[in-house]
Order: structure tokens, then C-alpha cells, then sequence
């Protein structure tokens, strides 16, 4: 069964964000970029399938030039292929452009599923997943955390974490399904896949070559725009409660709790 | 109609979430400023006894769509439902709770009626023409963004539970009730639900609690949470945990906080033998107050606390929850 899995590069979790005085932007210059974290368990998930079934894993990344290192960590884990979107007119995109954007590029490949992450972790949508089913006409489930495919390829048993428990459902293929933490545990690349991931093919593609329209991607094919950033909100300094063990303590918290907090 | 704001009442064991109200108070404010009605949107089977409270909370229409195949939600026949009523009457604003259902439907409907969508807003409002406006934290907390709609309508926003103030309701304010007609076929809806294994008790997801106490590495194990469980039943609090403490298998998946876990912004976040690692930060940093408890006086969560106690929280803990059975005692 052939598999494609949509991965963003994103901002490291460790990155300290931090907003230009103007609330232009956020200033990228210091940043290191990962794979978005919940995209790699698609491509792990992926890797299984191919594994079982046999079939193409194929990794679809709309991003700038430094995505091609993220997408080369997916083909050294074990992808096949890939297809990266770069164009400047695909910049400052929201989850509707995005999406006709990854939509497009889907209808030169063969799927029988395709996997999003449950959310990028820099602009926290958690949209793309599902605006790119609705587009493609395909069935989503979210926040899968087990996948078992019927052997007749038809359809998938998976269980979704949801509130208070976990729901398991029956859903037909092709679907867009999109990953949690708890689906698997992502492999590392190994070295001869590090090797072998440089001879992969890489079809780079820009707006041209999709045959979208300027207007109909990145910010002007947007429905929704970021005009400011800002900063948090500060937090006033904390307390620390001095005394002499819990005895003293925790009784001066409970206090604070009730009287300045408000909160017990 | 144009000028009126929509919210969907979202309904969870045969009650309706808080944080419909909390949308239901923002959007009367604005339905007000627009000249136009608000109108809650309710899906379900036998769920029409529950239109009653949204009028208190202040919606002057209730379109009720049930159907037996709208008991359990699934996205095909939520989104179709949705989707059809939106395009028949044109609302300018859509409001959903951005819950674990919300975050489901709302893109999903957002992408078929081409509507913009904000997910997880901690602020909305209205620009000088009358436009949805909308604060959403990215980046998980570490910079908030300000949103700006185009004009197509209709615009639509996820908000955080537990962000927005709820004002009381008045009960002698009543909704009209439209009943939807609903179409659905079998063949529209491309999932079927199994089953469903419960793995919560009786306390409210992470997400949207008031209360949390969360702990990490410190807590030494999985039978040493018994004592946090234990704190959590005094104050009616659900119960968190760091990567470390999930990684290690002492909780389940679905208790991590942080970047890669669930963004909480609950009022009071209690933090149990966790240093304070950047990720983790990022997921509760948005409480209204936090409270550290932490042998290390230099781990990073005493940045952010509020109140600190360094000290062994085998020692702190046990105190703590004497402390506040005594205060719900005197009462
Ligand atoms: C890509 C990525 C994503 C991540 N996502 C997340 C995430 O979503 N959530 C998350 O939490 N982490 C996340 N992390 C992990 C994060 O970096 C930290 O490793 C993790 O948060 C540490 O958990 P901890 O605070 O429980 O453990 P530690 O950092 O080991 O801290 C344990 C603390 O317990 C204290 N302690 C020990 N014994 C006692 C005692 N008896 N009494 C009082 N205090 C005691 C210690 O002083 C210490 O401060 C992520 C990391 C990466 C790389
Ligand atoms: N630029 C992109 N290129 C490829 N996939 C993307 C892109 N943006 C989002 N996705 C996919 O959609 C998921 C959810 O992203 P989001 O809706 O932005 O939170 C991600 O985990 C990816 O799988």
C-alpha cells in the first residue's frame, strides 16, 4: 500500500521564540529547524505499513530551501521519495491555503493513505489534516494513537484518544489520518539510510509547476491572516515560601491559595 | 442571516460543555455591537431538553438537528449537518470550543464552506468594520498571534475552554427553537465507532480543568501519583504529568503536558517534582497560577511559579492534602 506522509519543518522545541519589536515577525535568524515532532510518527507508522504490505512511502513537504534537511531525515529513516513545495508564493500560508496547496500535489501520486501530524508545533493549527481531507473528499480520524489495516486494504480499524477514553473506529481507505504520540515509537535514521537517503528522489516543485494560480496560495489565498505578533503576557516574579519544613509551609501557601489567589 | 453569531453547543455525556457558555457570553457581546442575533447550533439525539439553558446564557435561537445517527459525533455527519446550515443561512461568525471535537470539526467544516478559521483562541473580537478578530498563543504559548479575517464569510474561531469569562445566566431568558431537518444517508458517514474504552474517572480532561496537579520525575514512580490522585479528589483537580514521568510509563500518554502533550491553562497548575524544561513550560505557562513544589531551588519552574515550596514533596505532599481536607471540613 502506498503511503504519503505530509511533514513540516518546524522551529526545535528547545527554541526560545522570540517576536521582532515591530510584531512583524518572529526573528527566525538563531532558529534550528526540526521535523515537526507528531510527523514523525506518520512516517514510522509508514515505514510499518510498507513493511507489512509493501508499497511506496512517499513524504510531502511544503517549505523553503533548509526543509530539504527535514525531508532528508525522512528518506534516511526509510521514505522512498519526496516532493517539496517551495516556492516564495506558498509563504504565509494559512491551514485552507496550505492545504490546496498539498491537495494539488497529491494528484500526481498514488495513496491509499495519507498521514498529517495532529498539529505542527510552531503555528499550532491543528488544521491541516483536516482541510486537506475535506478537499480530497477523503475520510479523516484524528489523533490516532493504533493503526491496523484489514487485509484487504479496504479499510482500518484505529483507536483515537479522546476525552476520558480512547474510541475506536472502523474507517474506510483511502483516509487522511492524523498521528499522536503513543502510535509507535519513530525509528532513528541509520548511517547507510543517511547514505542511501542522498540518492532518493527529490521532485522539487514551485508554483509553476503545480499549475496553481499566485492568488489561490500562501497569504493571498489565505482566509485568515497574522497581522501582529506579540510576546507573552509577563508573569509577575513568585514567591518562595520560606519556613521551616512542610509544617510551616504549606499552611502559609494554603493561605496565599485562599486568600490572595482566590483559588481553594 | 447575515450579522448573527453562531456558536456550537457542544454536548458531552447529555451535557452541555462550559465552554458554550463561555463562547455563548463573548458571542451576545458581539451579536449586540453587530445588530444582529446569536444562535447556538445543537447536534445530537434527545438532546432538545438542553436548548432551554443556552437561551439563559444568552442565545436568542437554538437550531436543533437530531437524528440517531447524530447520537454519537463523527466527523462525515457533523461537518454535513454543519456545513448545510451555514450555507442556508449565512451567519457571520462561527464559534466551536477547541476541544478534542472541535479541533476535529471546525477545519473540517471551515475547508468546505471556504471559511477562514482561527483554532485555539484565547481572545476574539471585533475590528472597526465588524470583523472577527482573534488572539491565538503559537508556538505553544511562547508568542501570541493576532488574526485578521478576509471578507468572504463566514469567519470562524476555536476557542481555548477556560479562556473567556462566562456571565450568569438568566433564566427567565428563553431561545426560539428551529428544528433542522437533517439528510443523512448511511453512505455519508465513512466511519463507524467500535467501541469505546473509558480510561478517565469522572474528572474533566486536562484541556479543560480548573485544577491541575501534574507530576514528574521526582515523583520517584507510578504508585507514588496515588499521593497526587489523593490531592487532586480534595480539590476536584485532574491529575498532569511531564514526558519524563510518561516516558517512563507511570501515566498514560494522555497526561503529558507540554509542547508535545496537552497545552493546559487551567487556574491553579501544581507542579509535583518537575523542573521546569522548556517543552513542559510551554504547556502550562498560560495557568492563571502555578505552584511549584521542588526540592531544587534552581530548577526553572521556580521562575514561573507563583509559589514556591523547596522541599521534598514526599514530605509537602501528604501535608498539603490534610491541610485542604481541613479547609473543606470547616467549609
Ligand atoms: C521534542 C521534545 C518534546 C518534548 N515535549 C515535552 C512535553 O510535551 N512535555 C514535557 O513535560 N516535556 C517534554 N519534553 C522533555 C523535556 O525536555 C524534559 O525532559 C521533561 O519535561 C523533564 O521532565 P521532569 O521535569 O519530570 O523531569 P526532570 O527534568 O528530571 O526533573 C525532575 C525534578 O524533580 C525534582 N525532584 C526529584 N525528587 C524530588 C523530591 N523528592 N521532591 C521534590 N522534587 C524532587 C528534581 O529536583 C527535578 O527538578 C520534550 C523534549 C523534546 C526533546
Ligand atoms: N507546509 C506543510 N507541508 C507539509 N505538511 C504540512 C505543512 N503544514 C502542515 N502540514 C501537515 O499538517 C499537520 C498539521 O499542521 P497544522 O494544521 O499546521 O497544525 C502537520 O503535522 C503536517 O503533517
Amino acid at each position: 500500500m502506498n503511503v504519503v506522509v505530509c511533514v513540516k519543518q518546524v522551529p526545535d522545541t528547545e527554541s526560545a521564540i522570540k517576536v521582532k519589536p515591530d510584531g512583524s515577525d518572529i526573528i527566525k535568524d538563531d532558529l534550528k529547524y526540526v521535523m515537526n515532532p507528531y510527523d514523525e510518527y506518520g512516517i514510522e507508522e509508514a515505514l510499518r505499513i510498507k513493511e507489512k504490505f509493501g508499497g511506496v512511502v512517499t513524504i510531502l513537504c511544503m517549505g523553503p530551501g533548509r526543509a530539504v534537511e527535514t525531508i532528508r531525515t525522512g528518506l534516511a529513516m526509510g521514505a522512498d521519495q519526496a516532493v517539496q513545495l517551495d516556492d516564495p508564493a506558498f509563504e504565509g500560508g494559512d491551514a485552507f491555503a496550505t492545504a490546496k496547496a498539498l491537495a494539488e500535489a497529491l494528484k500526481g501520486i498514488e495513496y491509499g493513505l495519507i498521514f498529517c501530524g495532529k498539529q505542527a508545533i510552531d503555528d499550532d493549527l491543528s488544521q491541516v489534516g483536516a482541510s486537506l481531507a475535506e478537499l480530497l473528499k477523503l475520510p479523516q480520524v484524528s489523533l490516532i494513537q493504533k493503526l491496523e489495516i484489514a487485509d484487504d486494504k479496504k479499510s482500518a480499524t484505529v483507536h483515537r484518544q479522546v476525552e476520558g477514553g480512547i474510541e475506536i473506529l472502523k474507517v474506510s481507505l483511502p483516509a487522511v489520518l492524523t498521528t499522536q504520540k503513543g502510535l509507535n515509537e519513530p525509528r532513528y535514521a541509520s548511517l547507510p539510510g543517511i547514505m542511501k537517503a542522498k540518492k532518493k528522489p527529490l521532485d522539487v516543485k514551485n508554483l509553476a509547476a503545480l499549475g496553481l494560480s499566485s492568488d489561490s496560495v500562501g497569504c493571498a489565498g489565505s482566509k485568515s491572516l497574522i497581522t501582529k505578533y506579540t510576546p507573552p503576557p509577563p508573569r509577575a516574579a513568585g514567591k518562595i515560601i520560606e519556613g521551616e519544613g512542610p509544617q510551616e509551609t504549606v499552611p502559609k501557601l494554603v493561605k496565599l491559595l485562599r486568600e490572595e489567589a482566590k483559588m481553594i | 442571516m447575515a450579522n448573527s453569531v453562531w456558536v456550537f453547543a457542544e454536548v458531552k455525556d447529555g451535557k452541555i460543555k462550559k465552554v458554550t457558555f463561555e463562547m455563548l457570553s463573548e458571542g451576545k457581546k458581539m451579536a449586540e455591537k453587530l445588530g444582529g442575533d446569536l444562535s447556538a447550533v445543537l447536534l445530537g439525539q434527545n438532546v432538545g431538553s438542553l436548548a432551554e439553558q443556552l437561551g439563559h446564557y444568552g442565545a436568542d435561537k437554538v437550531y436543533l438537528a437530531e437524528h440517531e445517527a447524530l447520537k454519537d459525533y463523527t466527523t462525515d455527519a457533523y461537518s454535513k449537518v454543519i456545513a448545510e446550515l451555514i450555507k442556508a443561512n449565512e451567519p457571520s461568525i462561527v464559534l466551536y470550543g477547541a476541544t478534542v471535537l472541535g479541533k476535529d470539526l471546525s477545519p473540517r467544516v471551515a475547508a468546505r464552506v471556504e471559511a477562514g478559521l482561527a483554532t485555539d483562541c484565547t481572545g476574539i473580537g471585533l475590528d472597526n468594520s465588524g470583523k472577527l478578530t482573534a488572539t491565538r498563543p503559537m508556538f505553544a504559548g511562547k508568542a501570541y498571534a493576532d488574526i485578521s479575517f478576509s471578507d468572504s464569510k463566514p469567519n470562524m474561531a476555536s476557542i481555548r475552554p477556560n479562556a473567556l469569562p462566562v456571565s450568569p445566566p438568566d433564566e427567565s431568558k428563553k431561545a426560539e427553537v428551529i428544528k433542522v431537518d437533517v439528510n443523512i444517508n448511511p453512505d455519508d458517514i465513512r466511519t463507524t465507532i467500535q467501541e469505546f474504552i473509558k480510561t478517565a474517572g469522572e474528572r474533566p480532561d486536562l484541556t479543560e480543568a480548573e485544577i491541575i496537579v501534574s507530576g514528574g520525575r521526582g515523583m520517584k514512580g507510578p504508585e507514588n501519583f496515588k499521593m497526587l490522585e489523593e490531592l487532586a479528589d480534595v480539590l476536584g483537580a485532574t491529575v498532569g504529568a511531564s514526558r519524563a514521568a510518561v516516558d517512563a510509563g507511570w501515566r498514560n500518554v494522555s497526561d503529558q503536558v507540554g509542547q508535545t502533550g496537552k497545552v493546559v491553562s487551567p487556574n491553579l497548575y501544581i507542579a509535583c517534582g518537575i523542573s521546569g524544561a522548556i517543552q513542559h513550560l510551554a504547556g502550562m505557562s498560560t495557568s492563571k497560577y502555578i505552584v511549584a513544589i521542588n526540592k531544587d531551588s534552581e530548577a526553572p519552574i521556580f521562575q514561573k511559579a507563583d509559589y514556591g515550596i523547596v522541599d521534598d514533596l514526599f514530605k509537602v505532599l501528604p501535608v498539603l492534602t490534610e491541610e485542604l481536607k481541613k479547609l473543606k471540613a470547616e467549609g
